[in-house]
């Protein structure tokens, strides 16, 4: 359904007299199946919206190729508008606007004829419970609300994809649960959907195959389980003073148990074992021994973050 | 076609949420308005006209003239206050004409300067101003395509700067020498002869000379045909202009 080839983008931005150039997606290979949910997973400038705007035609790659929804992105892009959806980040309502309004300006301006634009509306209002405002401006919505007319406006011409920038993000904990709902039902609906985000919870729960996304690059792609198979054994969190990091480090980087240990910038190191249950012990008798004062410990199965952490160097809560 | 149809969504919509807050078609005339019944009338001893009427008809055209260049050169704040929002985002996401999205919301602001322009018209008239209807049509198609321009141009430059601290600034310095050099307030008939030289280059002045003509029945003045052509070459290259700015990535 995607399918691009080293797509990049660089900008240039000023600094008082200095030029610089900033690669903000240095060559991305994706293959996005039809009818699944891909997430695109990475910290806040990864190039994740870098990305998804040059997929939407929003912004001209720099070089590469890319195939979307069957229509070559350089070559066609009118063709890929018709054929997509996209729902940006910050919004897309008018305040003064009604979300009837909206979604049938919306379907017209995708040619859609008038009152083929009214049915589709009110088709649109049901689907997203919105039928109770559909009338009032939406500077009266609450967050939750105007994000559902939002991803309605995305799909009111029933693309065959639809890209969603963080569309859970500024959203209470009740109106996210109920957004992951909604993209579900989107793919039931047989839409293909591209989510940007940075929560693992979201890239977990919801995608079915997510990339990670670091610097401009994708470091690893695979669904949330392939991905957490990758790092074998447990993971072991030890909490610590800060300033008692360091010794610990000293102390534990050595043991032959040990595959991986990274240091946490809130004190406290994560060690990546090949059974938690045996190495518990060794790790307390070693922190004991040199009389550290032990906060907390913890045993977990891998996480997204801990697959970011290995790929990046960099735990994704703390970038 | 599409262009026609697409253009036609895009004022409609525009129309529908100005008339949804009318009061700022009247904003808008209220300082022409202040103009007329408090700097006018000391125009008939300046300017040695023999009557008010005679007054009004320089002076008239002119304020109508001002309302054009300024109420379209401000249009690009709505402009920025919709990039914000996302709206031009969602507009471009799909395959609308752009050249629509521009023309929508420039005619939109052709038809608000005209119902500003009437409304000062009839208050004149109050003031025993006399016009042909036909130079007046005439004169309103002047107006229009100064409305079309100057609004075509702040969008652009909206689309360009994307921030009203600088769009203001920016704009108030195009304005102020457009409008002394001019001849708005006062017929540059009175300059000295370097003004009125500098005025020339000025394609206002000759807009502003062509519709006080037509104000005074003198529709055969060639200074009407050619205030008309320039400001209609001005025009679409303004369109054309602003137009690519709307068609370009907007980061």
């Amino acid at each position: 359904m995607i399918e691009t080839r080293g797509l990049r983008k660089s900008f240039r931005s000023r600094a008082g007299r200095e030029t610089k150039t900033v690669d903000a997606v240095r060559g991305v290979d994706l293959d996005v199946t039809a009818g699944e949910i891909f997430g695109f997973l990475g910290p806040n400038g990864a190039g994740k919206t870098t990305t998804l705007r040059m997929l939407a035609t929003l912004i001209e790659p720099d070089g590469g190729q890319a195939t979307v929804a069957g229509a070559d992105l350089l070559k066609d892009p009118g063709e890929v508008r018709r054929r997509i959806g996209y729902v940006a980040q910050g919004g897309s309502t008018w305040d003064e606007s009604t979300a009837r309004e909206e979604l049938v300006l919306q379907a017209r301006m995708y040619g859609i004829g008038k009152a083929e634009a009214q049915r589709r509306a009110v088709r649109a209002l049901e689907a997203f419970q919105l039928t109770e405002f559909a009338d009032r401006k939406c500077k009266t919505y609450s967050g939750g609300q105007r994000r559902r007319v939002e991803i309605a406006l995305g799909i009111i011409h029933e693309p065959k994809i639809v890209f969603l920038d963080e569309p859970t993000t500024g959203l209470d904990p009740q109106s996210r649960a109920h957004m992951w709902d909604e993209i579900r039902r989107l793919r039931t609906d047989g839409m293909t959907v591209f989510i940007t985000t940075h929560y693992l919870d979201e890239a977990d729960a919801l995608c079915d195959r997510i990339a990670i996304m670091d610097h401009g690059e994708v470091v690893a792609e695979g669904t949330p389980a392939e991905l957490k198979r990758e790092i074998s054994g447990d993971v072991v969190q030890v909490g610590l003073e800060l300033a008692d990091t360091g010794e610990a480090e000293k102390l534990l980087d050595g043991e032959e148990y040990v595959n991986r240990l990274e240091t946490l910038d809130e004190g406290g190191l994560r060690l990546f074992v090949d059974e938690g249950a045996t190495a518990i012990p060794r790790i307390l008798r070693r922190i004991d021994a040199a009389g550290l004062d032990l906060r907390s410990i913890e045993l977990h199965r891998p996480s997204l973050d801990d697959v970011f952490l290995t790929k990046t160097g960099r735990s994704l809560r703390e970038s | 076609m599409k262009l026609a149809r697409d253009t036609w969504l895009i004022f409609q919509r525009q129309l529908h949420l100005l008339l949804r807050n009318p009061v700022w078609v009247f904003v808008g005339v209220f300082q022409p308005v202040m103009y007329l019944l408090l700097f006018a009338p000391l125009l008939k001893p300046a300017l040695n006209a023999p009557t008010q009427a005679e007054a009004y008809k320089i002076f008239v055209p002119g304020l109508l003239v001002l309302l054009a260049i300024f109420g379209g050169l401000f249009q690009g704040f709505g402009l920025i206050a919709e990039l914000r929002a996302g709206v031009i985002e969602r507009s471009r996401v799909t395959p609308v004409s752009r050249l629509a999205l521009l023309l929508g919301r420039s005619l939109r602001d052709v038809v608000s300067l005209l119902a500003q322009a009437v409304i000062i018209t009839l208050l004149a008239l109050l003031f025993d101003l006399r016009v042909f209807i036909g130079d007046l049509l005439l004169a309103y198609l002047m107006l229009a395509l100064i409305a079309l321009m100057t609004s075509a141009v702040s969008y652009g430059v909206a689309l360009k700067v994307k921030s009203e601290d600088a769009l203001a600034p920016l704009m108030n310095t195009v304005a102020q020498p457009v409008l002394l050099l001019s001849g708005i307030l006062l017929p540059l008939a009175f300059a000295p002869g370097w003004l009125q030289g500098v005025a020339k280059w000025n394609p206002f002045s000759w807009a502003v000379d062509g519709t006080r003509a037509l104000f005074n029945g003198d529709v055969g003045n060639e200074r009407v045909w050619q205030g008309l052509t320039i400001i209609t070459v001005l025009a679409a290259a303004g369109v054309f202009w602003a137009a690519r700015q709307f068609a370009r990535s907007v980061r």
